[in-house]
Order: structure tokens, then sequence, then C-alpha cells
């Protein structure tokens, strides 16, 4: 193509070529984020084209960022867990389940569950979109069979899912390859009325968990670190309070915070990620840990110098714990501990550290935050090990939710 | 896009030296034929997804400015969508073998004012890479076999004995002491599902014939048997021996 002359003669702007590609991206319709996907979803059930499962108990409605009104169900929940929670931060979970039950809410904690399979997807991409789209609706399926609504503990999957729905909203053909997967499973392609993510569950809940409270926690210096996947993808769906940040960055985390008592203290670099990175984290760590380090526990520790950084995501709370080691060997300015706000808010509730909270197997130093807390650490190890002991005796296999509260 | 689409652009347009253009011997690969290139390029506009991820750009760099990756490495999602934008055959080449795999695929980028979904770019530019068996593909995932073994064979993706000192030793001691205590500190965790070491919960039979189905039936499965076709034959003779045992043929 030659370069084309203006109308000064001495131009070398290519305008037809420029027009042409003008044309191609003329705008249509904006379909960033659906307004109402609650309502898209129940129009496709009335023409038969998806089932809905209901939200059905009690439900607390909390405002979204642009004001859809969002129910989360109290009671009767399927959780879906996480692969990097159970895996290798097993007191998240634990400490979900205990805050529920020490609430008196009943729940389901499923073997009918798959991974949502996304961390995989957004590391390596060996799978496609009717592939995560089936995987999804099996599982909302399995939650819908047993009549528990589905709670969805990890952020990734929340997010994921939500991409999800919309795909599943937007694309008939999806929605016919998917039926057809899942009528080889003997499934109908189902879809929740809401995605809820626990953290949203813990922020409608705070007044209750509050009301529980039996360790003070006033003094106690707290940051927030917000998933990504939670308020970025989709996100409509994410919940936001104009009491808090004045409705400009999520409400869950730091809403429950407050509500303990904390001292949630702000930093500039709350918006960027933790540096997880999904194929980073398991193959190239390097950049995860200059990330996490420098752009998010430094940052923290000089702007805001918190006794604990707390975030609502596997993902993040991984990555904020595990990569201050390999740093502290550079003399940075690192040491700080990392949990999710369900175990903050189980040590809150009177959560045993080890019992519960699981935090050794955390790798950041939580110890002086427990001392903070009033609580005697070494005490908490001996009574964990006594326990230890009566499994190592054959006294009993497993140590039960009677072990934990007693 | 539909194949007409391309064809006709083709046909018409960006002969070598415009301007506009990667030409190839800057954006590299001119052994890989233009239209090569092109039927990738293709394969991308033609997802399901990608009309709802571009709608052109105002070069603003509010995705760069939020992007974690452009901190570290020589990237750009903005360089991502611009090139998809201009239907820049050479350069979307060039990103496929050299940039899409340094994305944290955390989707700040949404973030973007013209509402683009870069990163949802990039995920799709990963598919096709890893689809055609792109050099990119097979180095970025050299080494995580196993990750994608975990997942398609048990349904859950990290598990308890993945914590091994020598695979995280960067994550302090602590590891080494989930490692060495792992059997006991998982029977000491009061959840019932969460007994398990190989997987972070305990997955029912029947759910992973349900899984293995989902793979085998959008083929899924399949995407790997270019960039890795040993870790593929070991799974297609797992998922098709179990399905077996279950009298299920697919």
């Amino acid at each position: 193509m030659t370069l084309t002359a203006g109308p000064d003669g001495r131009s070398s702007i290519p305008i037809e070529s420029l027009k042409r590609k003008k044309d191609h991206f003329e705008r249509g319709e904006d379909r960033r984020s659906l307004e109402d996907p609650r309502a898209e979803l129940l129009e496709l059930e009335d023409k038969g084209e998806l089932v809905v499962q209901k939200i059905d108990h009690e439900a607390l409605t909390l405002p979204t960022k642009y004001g859809r009104p969002k129910r989360i169900q109290k009671a009767h929940l399927w959780h879906h867990k996480s692969c990097g929670q159970c895996g290798h931060i097993p007191g998240y979970s634990t400490s979900i389940f205990w805050v529920m039950r020490q609430l008196g809410y009943d729940y389901h904690d499923p073997r009918d569950q798959t991974s949502c399979t996304a961390w995989n997807y957004y590391a390596s991409a060996t799978s496609n979109s009717a592939a995560q789209a089936a995987v999804a609706v099996r599982n909302f399926a399995a939650a819908r069979e047993t009549g528990y609504f589905p709670l969805i503990h990890c952020g990734t999957s929340y997010g994921h899912y939500k991409e999800v729905r919309e795909e599943l909203i937007r694309h008939p053909e999806l929605r016919a390859e998917v039926r057809r997967i899942m009528g080889k499973l003997g499934k109908e392609l189902v879809l929740p009325e809401e995605i809820v993510h626990y953290s949203e569950w813990f922020h409608a809940m705070r007044g209750e968990i509050a009301a529980k409270q039996v360790r003070d926690f006033t003094g106690i210096k707290v940051t927030v670190h917000p998933a990504c996947h939670y308020y970025k993808l989709v996100e409509g769906d994410a919940i936001y309070d104009p009491d808090i940040y004045g409705g400009q960055r999520t409400a869950v985390v730091t809403g429950l915070a407050q509500a303990l008592g904390a001292d949630v203290r702000t930093y500039s670099t709350w918006f960027d990620c933790c540096g997880f990175g999904f194929r980073h984290i398991l193959v190239q760590r390097d950049f995860t840990r200059s990330f996490a380090t420098l752009r998010k526990i430094e940052v923290m520790k000089e702007e805001a110098d918190p006794d604990v950084v707390l975030t609502h995501d596997t993902g993040c709370v991984t990555t904020l714990d595990k990569s201050q080691f390999a740093a502290k060997a550079h003399d940075r300015n690192v040491g700080l501990a990392v949990m999710s706000e369900a175990q903050f808010a189980a040590l809150a509730m009177g959560a045993h550290p080890y019992k519960v909270c699981q935090l050794h197997w955390h790798s950041a130093d939580y110890r002086p935050l427990l001392e903070k807390m009033g609580i005697d650490w070494e005490k908490a190890w001996a009574e964990f090990q006594a326990d230890l002991k009566r499994l190592e005796n054959g006294e009993k296999r497993y140590l039960d939710w009677d072990d934990v509260d007693n | 896009m539909t194949a007409t689409d391309v064809q006709s652009q083709l046909a018409g347009a960006p002969a070598p030296a415009d301007a506009h253009y990667k030409l190839p011997d800057v954006a590299g690969y001119p052994d890989v034929p233009f239209e090569e290139k092109a039927r990738l390029f293709e394969e991308i506009t033609n997802d399901l997804r990608f009309s709802d991820y571009l709608y052109g750009c105002y070069e603003c760099g509010i995705c760069v400015a939020v992007c974690p990756s452009a901190r570290f490495y020589d990237f750009s999602p903005r360089r991502i969508a611009q090139a998809a934008a201009r239907e820049d055959v050479e350069l979307i080449y060039q990103q496929m073998q050299e940039d899409i795999w340094e994305c944290s695929q955390c989707f700040s980028c949404l973030r973007c004012p013209r509402g683009n979904n870069p990163g949802g770019i990039i995920t799709i530019m990963r598919e096709v890479a890893v689809n055609n068996g792109l050099a990119s593909a097979k180095e970025a995932l050299a080494g995580y076999s196993r990750i994608i073994y975990k997942i398609m064979s048990t349904g859950t993706q990290v598990s308890p004995d993945m914590l091994q000192p020598d695979a995280f030793p960067d994550w302090g001691p602590e590891t080494g002491d989930v490692s060495a205590n792992l059997d006991l500190w998982r029977r000491a965790l009061p959840p019932e599902t969460m007994h398990t070491t190989t997987t972070g919960w305990a997955v029912a039979d029947s759910t992973l014939i349900e899984l293995y189905l989902i793979w085998l039936h959008t083929g899924a499965l399949d995407m790997i048997s270019d960039v890795d076709a040993s870790l593929h034959a070991i799974l297609t003779e797992l998922m098709e021996e179990r399905l077996e045992d279950e009298g299920i043929e697919i």
C-alpha cells in the first residue's frame, strides 16, 4: 500500500488505511459488564435455556459497585472449596467453616466438587471456554442437587465463574455446547441466582461476628489487600458501601476489620495486585517475590506500619505470606503477618490459632500479632502438640470439630 | 472476523511497506509465512469472547500504569490491544512468541476506559499458542506438566504434598515443617474432606468421571497434544481406562 498525501500534499499519513480500520472498530453496545445478570438469567430460564438455583433461605441485601442490590443467603450453604486454601493454607478454609458453625448456620462440605480449574487456566491456557463453562456448571448443578446454595471460597473461582456466567448469557452457541456436555453427564445447565464469595458472607455477617467477639482488637493495625479477581473481574458484582472508603473501594474485608475494632490503615499501592501471576507463583517466582515485596509489603510497612495484612483470596495470602522469606535475606523491609479476614475473624471470636486457624502453615511471623491480641501462642502450640500426640498414639485417627471447640 | 474477512483484508492490504504494520524482519520470525500468522490471528478473532474484549484503544496507557508485569518486564498490555485493533498480524505473532506469557492475568487492565480487556485477549492468544504448539507455549509450560497432570487427573490443582522444601526453598523453613509432618498435620484438620495429602480435598470418584468427560468432550485434553505429547498420552490413557472401567464409551 502506498502512503496517501493529505490536503497539503505533504502528509504521509495513510488516510485510507486508517479510515478502513476506524470503520472496523465503530463502537457498538457497551458489553463490559452486564447491568443485572440475575435478571438476564431469569429471562433465559423462562425461555427454557437454563435452570437458575434460587436463594431460598433468609438473606441479607448488600449494595454492589453500581448499586444493584445483591442478596447473600445466610445459612444452608454449599461450600465450594479452594485448591490453594485447602492444599496450602488449610486454616483459611477451616476458619470459614468454624465461624459459620459458631454462628449456628448449617452448611454442606461436598466431595462432589472439583476445582474451578481457573488457576491452571490463567496460568497455562490449557483449556477452552466450553470446558471452563462446563466445569463451572457441573459444580453448580451438583450444588443444586443437594439443595444447598453455593458459597465460593476462592476469589479466582468467584471471578472466573462470573466471567463464565457472562459468556453463557451472551453467547447462545456456548449455552448449546454446555447443554450438550451436561446432557452426557445427566445434568442441566444450572447457574445460581447470585454468585457469592465467602468474603461477602463475612461482610454481611460482620455484625453477628462482632457480637461474638471475645478478644479485643483495639490497636491492632491492619492493612487490606483487595483481591483483583474479586473486584476487577466483572466488577459490577463486588460489594461497595458508601460508608467504607466513600464507596471508592470494595467494602469487604475492611468493613469486617472495622466492625471488629481494628485500626484499618491505607497505603498508596492498594490497587496493585499481589504478584501471584498464576504461572509465576509456580514457575517464575522471581517476579512474584519482587512484586509482592517491593509494591505491597514494603509500601504497607513504610506508609502504614501494620501488624497484619488481611486479604480475601487464596493466591494473595500465599503470595504475600511466602514471598517475604527470601526478601529477608536481602535485608528488605519485610516481616509482616499475613492471613485471610476469615482467620482474623475466627481469632476475634476466640478460635484456637493452631487447631482452627492453622497458622503453623504460614511462613511470615505471626507470633508478635498473636501476642498483641493477647494470645499465649506458646501455650496454644503446646495444646496443639498434645492433640497431635493423641493422633500419633492411635488414640484417635483424626481431630474433629469437638476437639477444636473444647 | 470470518475467514473471508481475513482473506479480503490480506488481498487489499498491508503490503510489507506499510509503515503502520510491523515488517516481518522487524517483528522477527520471517521464516514463518504471513499466511500462517494470519491463520493464527483468525483463530484468535474467531473466539467467541474476542468481540467482548476489544473496542479499540485511546492509547491512554492506563492499562500499562496498573499492570504488574509492565513494571518488571518489557511488556505492555496497550501494545497487545493496539496490535489486535490494528490487525497487525506480524506484531500479534511476535507477541504470541515473546510477550503473552509475562502477563499476570490479574485483570487490572480492565480499568481501561474504552472497555477493553487486554488480559482477556492474552488469554485467547495463549490458548491459540497452546493449541498450535507454538515454541513460546512449550517453553512457558516446561516444568509445568505436573500441575496440568494434577488438575486434569484429580480435579484439584495444588496439593499438600507439593509443599516440598526443594521445590519451594524460597518459602522458608516452614515448608520443610509442613512436608515433614504432612500426614499428621492433615489428620489434625477438623473438616473431614481435608485429610487428604495428594489432593486439596477428597473428590468423589463419580465427580472425577464427570470431569474426565468434560475434558474429553470439549477437546480441552487434546489441546496439550502438541505442547506436551507425553503428558497428553499419559492423561488420555488414564482417563480412557477409567471411563472404560465404568463402562462409558467416548
